[in-house]
């Protein structure tokens, strides 16, 4: 019997296994999906949000201005790319000023620091590109942008050093109380365990609604987003937010922590709760708004448009506790923005409440840094120099987009919860994520997976599953 | 008088060619701007036939696969013949460009031959 | 630091072209520096015919191209590295190389020819919707798969764009068993050779679509379907033309960017249209000793042009390393202006002092046209009124210029290319 299993792998169940970790502790992770960091938390708008927006006194606030305050050291501990390039909200209609004043207020009651209201002359001379008719603008330079990536993998693999196991394919299909504790009916078999984290993203209402009557709801919010190429990267540098009120909720346009430049979402409430396709009204709609607060954003330069899913609930609040009347279920739901900046906050949140009820003792051997994939375009050209020589695959540029090589590749295979999918690879190291999308690199990289994971090239997939990028050989059919 | 509107393949101008038939003799061709165009649009119409390409593996070369072609071309109705013919073969290397991969591909008389060096 | 006089960024066929031409016109000092683990560039993947008729005056795969020009880069001796990125060039022509067995190299170049080539579009950069499951590939990365590697991509295939390449890949993916079910074209005209369209979707009866491009994509993990939507004249798709089409495969031939990243990088000016370095007369851009040629400067339709303009390329890089400080400067810059129908061209100004005796002006239209004339202007008056039968898009057209007509126009400013009606 495990002490705790914890339903979902995104970055909020990483955090949750990761906090947990420091305690002796026999946990583990249940992932549908073939890898880590494969649902809400891969598709968002890579942002570390200040802490203004979520209402005053909510458990969102709470945990978003803990979060954005954990995040730094974090990122260094755990190695995971984030900068605290900060944000603007952006005001264009002298009407709209008491939203402002409202937001600015709210945020100083969340606890939000260094919060400012800059004027049209100090937007501009902060943002030249911001549009023309700005009439004032919500400061906050603690907001940030975060590799969402490298952050959930981060917080998983460091989990699985530190000792938590991840079961991949793995789909809960039916939870029942058991004595003491919980039995876990999956499409690979039956565990039990004494707790449970209901860390499921949108399907989190799924699970919490088969051990409470109080039922919730989890509506997947789809928001639609596209990618620009790095030549678009330093169109802004701050997160540059629409004002609620009278244009509707507005576009927001931000660089990533790697240069490009991302413009979404939209908010489409959808039933399917893996709809995560585009439409061309969404795209349309991205496209039309970004250019509200952004002016001459070049779109030509859109290299990749995608859409996630965030998990609303019904209250626009985090649930996190034990379930009433389900003694030993932890939920974590409602995990929506902003989720991933509160990751660490409930994280720790969560790992409190479990060491509470189970009275957890800490793990002396608890080691929380984690080196992180090296970067070589990081390194002095001397010391590249000198890496190559030591480990000659260094040398091997693979994603040319990216400028991603071989030896990065082999590393993101072979690390704790190694890549084992072309999207895998992509999403630890950048490769096939850059202007040509793969174009170039994927057959090499599906080439470096078979040679790795002792694979044949048909059994290569884009994300697990089915999703094989080969289906046979030459003339295999005549 | 029939006609029969074609544009040819000799080349990449690709020249709408106008070929007027006399039952099955072919009468007159215009719109070609070379001889090349005169040749194609008469077999075209009459025993039409391509060059065909395709690769075939190679063992213990600088390359997994070797690019092929017939060496002349060859009837359209034995294309597929043709493509069947080269299925599972696999040559060893050295592999010379003109090397003959496969002699006289689906009674066609025509050879199939290496279009890479490996 | 080691130095080359000419240091070729790319061994397809524009860095081969360029290099022979630049050793024929007595530059010793030459190295070609190619990422792939052979020279030959995209063409060792074209194994189709169709090559060469202008150059050797025989028809040729694209392997077989390859390797003539091979052949002679080697008899010639002129030294190559292969599997070696460039990591960098510098305003200052330190070209920074990296490979498994240098490590980071630096290298001073005199002269810089720039031969990289171009990538090809992707569904991103088409802003299709749908879901993004496995099966969707450009069509060159299909070709490579198919061509290089022996892989099947997919068995039920529909392609969008009819760029070559896909016209290619519809055959290529039918003769090794798939079925292609459609070819659809945003545009009402095919971007790609007539010829392709004949013997490659006639000659398999498989259907064309003009006016039509993919407004859904199905399948969450691997591709189940697409749906293709005929477009209004403004490309937008028209409600109620939707067709579903099973399949586990699309393929995507929706034109070419070149690959200018390391062009940008150093600072070289460059031109919206073609999304390569604008050049002059010696396809030199703006940077002075570098030079660009083949489709990195603009994307060509045949790579007997590419092979033609990189000799020239090669030579003009050869003949600005041997002048050196003595180079003849100043003259006066005449400017082609394209207008009406033409969209660029190549170059974008002539300085008479220092063009050879004969320049070939190569350009694309934004349209098809029928019946009409290619003509260009010397400032108001009409020099060249050339008759064509038809010009599309698809196929780059051209223009020749000699030293000697340019020398009767002394006070020459603009030379103003257009199409016009018959």
């Amino acid at each position: 019997m495990f002490d705790v299993m914890i339903i979902g792998a995104g970055v909020s169940g990483s955090a949750v296994a990761r906090e947990l970790s420091r305690y002796k502790v026999n946990a583990c992770v249940l992932e549908k999906e073939e890898d880590v960091c494969c649902g809400t938390s891969k598709a968002n708008s890579a942002i570390v949000h200040a802490g203004y927006d979520a209402a005053e006194g909510s458990l969102m606030a709470k945990l978003n201005v803990q979060g954005n305050l954990m995040m730094e050291q974090l990122s260094k501990d755990l190695d995971f790319a984030f900068k605290k390039n900060g944000s603007l909200v952006i005001c264009r209609a002298e009407e709209d000023m008491p939203n402002l004043q409202a937001l600015y207020e709210r945020g100083l009651k969340n606890g939000v620091k260094e919060l400012k209201i800059l004027n049209t002359a100090e937007v501009k001379e902060m943002e030249p590109n911001i549009t023309d008719e700005v009439v004032a603008a919500l400061y906050a330079p603690t907001a940030g942008i975060v590799c969402p990536f490298n952050l959930n993998i981060a917080l998983a693999e460091n989990a699985n050093t530190n000792g938590v196991e991840f079961k991949f394919n793995t789909e809960v299909l039916d939870i029942k109380k058991i004595d003491g504790g919980w039995k876990i009916v999956t499409n690979q078999g039956d565990y039990e365990t004494r707790y449970v984290v209901n860390a499921a993203g949108v399907y989190a209402d799924k699970f919490h609604n088969m051990v409470s009557d109080e039922k919730i709801t989890i509506t997947p919010r789809r928001g639609d987003y596209c990618l620009l190429d790095k030549n678009a990267g330093g169109h802004v540098a701050k997160t540059i937010f629409a004002l609620p009120g009278k244009f509707g909720k507005g576009i927001l346009v931000a660089p990533t922590v790697h240069g490009n430049l991302i413009v979404g979402p939209t908010a489409i409430d959808i039933d399917e709760k893996e709809g995560t396709n585009t439409t061309a009204e969404g795209l349309n709609e991205v496209i039309s708004k970004a250019e509200q607060n952004v002016k001459d954003l070049p779109m030509r330069s859109v290299i990749t448009s995608f859409a996630g899913l965030r998990a609303h609930e019904s209250h626009h609040e985090f649930i996190i506790g034990e379930v009433e009347g389900a003694k030993g279920f932890i939920d974590c739901a409602g995990i929506e923005s902003p989720g991933l900046t509160s990751s660490p906050a409930i994280g720790v949140m969560v790992a409190g409440i479990l060491k509470e009820k189970m009275g957890l003792e800490e793990d002396p051997t608890f080691n929380g840094i984690r080196k992180g994939i090296l970067d070589p375009d990081t390194l002095t050209k001397e010391e590249r120099d000198a890496l190559i020589k030591e480990n000659p695959a260094y040398g091997n540029i693979i994603c040319r987009c990216e400028m991603v090589t071989e030896g990065e590749i082999l590393d993101a295979i072979k690390r704790p919860l190694g890549a084992r999918s072309l999207d895998g690879v992509k999403r630890r190291t950048r490769a096939g994520m850059g202007r040509c999308q793969s174009g170039f690199c994927s057959p090499r990289t599906m080439e470096i997976l078979a040679r790795e994971c002792n694979m044949s090239m048909e059994e290569i997939t884009k994300s697990g599953g089915d999703s094989k990028i080969v289906v046979g050989t030459n003339k295999d059919s005549i | 008088m029939e006609k029969r509107e074609l544009i040819c393949i000799g080349c990449p101008m690709g020249c709408p060619l106008t070929v007027e038939m006399n039952g099955t003799e072919v009468a007159s061709v215009t719109g070609n701007t070379c001889p090349r165009g005169d040749a194609y649009a008469k077999k075209e119409v009459t025993n039409p036939t391509r060059i065909v390409t395709s690769t075939v593996m190679v063992e213990g070369g600088s390359v997994d696969m070797v690019s092929v072609k017939t060496k002349e071309d060859i009837p359209k109705g034995k294309i597929f013949e043709c493509v069947k013919a080269l299925k599972g073969i696999k040559v060893k290397a050295p592999i010379h460009i003109g090397d003959v991969i496969v002699s006289n591909v689906a009674e066609t008389g025509v050879d199939i031959i290496a279009t890479k060096n490996a | 630091m080691k130095t080359y006089d000419i240091v070729i960024i790319g061994g397809g066929p524009a860095g081969l072209a360029a290099a022979v031409s630049a050793r024929k016109s007595g530059i010793e000092s030459i190295l070609i520096v190619e990422r792939d683990k052979e020279l030959g560039g995209i063409l060792n993947q074209c194994i189709h015919n169709g090559f060469g008729l202008h150059t050797f005056k025989e028809e040729l795969t694209g392997p077989e191209y390859a390797a003539r020009f091979i052949e002679q880069v080697k008899e010639l001796d002129i030294e190559y590295k292969l599997n070696t990125m460039v990591m960098d060039i510098s305003h200052e022509k330190v070209v920074t190389i990296m490979n498994r067995t240098d490590g980071m190299v630096e290298i001073q170049a005199k002269a810089v020819i720039l031969a990289m080539g171009c990538r090809e579009r992707s569904r991103g950069a088409l802003n299709i919707p749908g879901y993004r499951p496995a099966g969707i590939f450009s069509a060159g990365t299909a070709q490579r798969l198919v061509n290089m590697e022996g892989y099947l991509p997919g068995r039920k295939v529909v392609i969008l764009g009819s760029g070559d390449i896909g016209l290619i890949m519809a055959r290529r993916m039918t003769f090794e068993g798939a079925k292609v079910q459609v070819v659809a074209e945003l545009m009402p005209f095919s971007g790609g050779l007539k010829r392709n369209i004949v013997q490659c979707l006639d000659d398999y009866d498989i259907p064309l679509k003009l006016s039509h491009t993919v407004v859904d994509i199905r399948g969450k993990q691997r591709v189940e379907g697409v749906t293709i939507a005929e477009v209004d004249n403004h490309g937008k798709p028209i409600p109620g033309t939707e067709e579903d089409y099973d399949c586990d495969t699309l393929l995507l031939s929706c034109g070419l960017i070149p690959e200018n990243e390391l062009s940008n990088g150093m600072g070289v000016d460059m031109n919206r249209v073609t999304s390569g370095p604008n050049v002059n007369e010696s396809l030199e851009t703006s940077i002075d000793g570098v030079f660009a040629c083949g489709n990195v400067l603009h994307v060509h339709d045949l790579v007997d042009f590419v092979s033609e303009e990189a000799t020239t390329a090669g030579k003009n890089a050869a003949k600005y390393v041997k002048d050196g400080e003595g180079r003849a400067e100043g003259g006066r810059d005449i400017v082609l202006n394209p207008i009406e129908g033409v969209r660029y061209t190549v170059p974008g100004t002539i300085n008479v002092d220092r063009m050879d005796d004969n320049l070939t002006v190569r350009f694309r239209v934004g349209g098809v046209y029928k019946n009409v004339y290619v003509s260009a202007y010397f400032d108001d008056e009409r020099v060249i009124h050339k008759k064509r039968p038809v010009v599309a898009p698809g196929e780059m057209e051209d223009i020749k210029l000699t030293k000697a007509k340019l020398q009767e126009y002394p006070d020459l400013k603009t030379i103003t290319i257009k199409i016009e009606e018959a």
